[in-house]
């Protein structure tokens, strides 16, 4: 329920910029910048592309699929918020469609992953107004 | 060597300034009632009284960039006619050394003060949106900077075959060295390799005993002209090799999480000295956890990537050692107050060099080192 989340909600650097994630991780989508002028697709989020300065970006779709490259168990969270959730599993997903994006594993014990293992997409409904992107053993 | 590398050599840093004098509060938990200005102002007073000056001597100022550069000149009580703040997270030390010595070469100091400190209790709230608050924080980092630097760690195990047992060597070591240095916040605390692989996890790989701990301390350091340094009264430790490299703030960011920006800072180093790793006898290497030790060492060139595990099981690296690394606990030991901590490498590299490292004091000590 909504009024039980207690934790962190992503505060955005730029409304601007990066709504279009968030919005589509609400419709269970996920979708990353593309330079239209260099063709590079990044992560995260910003007014230009980080490799050809232009701002000429879109958003697009992408498959929801990737690797673990890698991974920490989290037993003493920044934010007491978390504690009850440990240990769990904070790692870098790279998409296969090349960018890496921060997140937590689901559906996986803590000593079953492995680096390089196939990963997918799973959208959570932390509340009624935001969704995390998270992922899961493909 | 060729004409042109000793022409542009000669246009360096190289040789043209020297460390003159050191200064440390003692590292501490929690130092009460003090504020980080304060502090500072302490190391100050003991780096210039340590190199036989007065304040007025000091007209140079370098320091936190996150400080007020006019309310710490006015706490130190001096009016240098250069300061600067250096932000540059751990390498902000020794980063602040090369600003130092850039700016004596350049005509606009004689005689600098570096300072660095921090008090817990003094710290601003941190607040606004970032990076970090927008794609990390609803996931749950672990506490400190851990996050990024487990992910380092487990990356380095995957891609080299690096354990866990290895990189306890690097802390134990260290707490060995530690035990010499009353100004240690773990001085009268030896943990072992056993003790280091016991102690709980904060976020695996890393453990407790691997990680540092948050201090309150301060240190300070003066340089001046290589053609006074002799005049002073402790062993001049002139600046042979400086270089940098500003990485991503962000280590998700990085292409390969497993080489740092320290391949390109040390090279550039050891090109403007003329000296290689093989030259060097010790070194003192940032170390806010075991891993980024042990990248550091290897992207500095003094073993092939991924070969620093073996290298630990084989050598000693304690003071008493044939390579000694951080030989006064680093700050797995010693504790982390703030910059100072990072700072410190540099004070402690200078301290060795001079002939004072009392009963840590390394057999070799004219080649050092050190890294933020």
């Amino acid at each position: 329920m909504t009024t039980e989340y207690n934790k962190p909600l992503p505060r955005l650097v730029n409304e601007a910029v990066s709504r279009p994630f968030w919005d589509a991780a609400k419709r269970h989508e996920l979708v990353m910048p593309r330079c239209l002028n260099c063709s590079n697709m990044f992560f995260y989020p910003r007014e230009q592309c980080p490799n050809c300065y232009s701002d000429n970006t879109e958003w697009v779709p992408v498959s929801g699929k990737g690797r673990v490259y890698s991974y920490t168990v989290v037993y003493q969270p920044a934010n007491r918020a978390f504690q009850e959730e440990t240990p769990y599993i904070f790692a870098i997903v790279q998409l296969n469609e090349g960018p890496r994006i921060p997140t937590n594993l689901l559906e996986c014990e803590i000593d079953g992953v492995e680096l390089e293992m196939p990963v997918e997409v799973v959208f959570d409904d932390v509340t009624d107004d935001v969704t995390l992107v998270k992922f899961k053993p493909a | 060597m060729t004409l042109m590398d000793r022409r542009r050599r000669s246009d360096t840093l190289r040789g043209k300034v020297a460390i003159v004098g050191i200064g440390e509060v003692p590292t501490r938990r929690v130092i009460p009632d003090r504020t980080m200005y304060g502090l500072n102002a302490e190391a100050a007073k003991i780096a210039i009284a340590d190199a036989g000056l007065r304040k007025e001597d000091i007209n140079g100022l370098v320091t936190d960039g996150a400080a007020a550069l006019a309310t710490m000149a006015e706490y130190i009580g001096i009016r240098p006619t250069f300061a600067t703040g250096v932000s540059m997270q751990g390498a902000s030390g020794a980063s602040a050394t090369t600003v130092a010595a850039s700016a004596i070469n350049g005509g606009l100091a004689d005689t600098v003060l570096v300072v660095m400190g921090n008090s817990r209790l003094d710290r601003a709230v941190p607040g606004g949106a970032s990076v970090r608050s927008e794609w990390e924080e609803a996931y749950g980092p672990a506490a400190g900077a851990g996050t990024g630097y487990a992910q380092i760690y487990t990356r380095h195990m995957y891609e080299f075959g690096t354990t866990q047992e290895q990189m306890a060597i690097v802390a134990a070591n260290q707490r060995f060295n530690a035990q010499e240095n009353e100004n240690a916040v773990f001085h009268g605390q030896p943990a072992s390799k056993e003790d280091v692989l016991s102690s709980r996890y904060i976020n695996y790989p890393l453990r407790i005993l691997e990680s540092v701990m948050p201090c309150d301390g301060a240190a300070a350091l003066i340089m001046t002209r290589a053609d006074r340094a002799k005049s002073f009264p402790h062993r001049p430790v002139y600046l042979l090799g400086a270089g940098m490299e500003q990485s991503n703030a962000n280590i998700w960011q990085t292409d390969r999480i497993t080489t740092t920006p320290v391949k390109t800072s040390a090279a550039r180093a050891f090109q403007m000295s003329g000296y290689g790793p093989g030259d060097m006898q010790f070194a003192e290497f940032y170390d806010c956890y075991t891993i980024l030790v042990a990248v550091t060492l290897e992207d500095a060139g003094f073993v092939e990537k991924g070969e620093i595990g073996p290298f630990y099981e084989s050598t000693d690296t304690t003071y008493k050692g044939s390579f000694p690394i951080n030989t006064d606990g680093g700050q797995l030991s010693g504790g982390q107050p703030g910059l100072a901590g990072g700072f410190r490498h540099v004070i402690e590299g200078a301290r060795q060099i001079m002939g004072r490292g009392g009963g840590r004091q390394v057999a070799l000590n004219d080649l050092c080192m050190v890294n933020g």
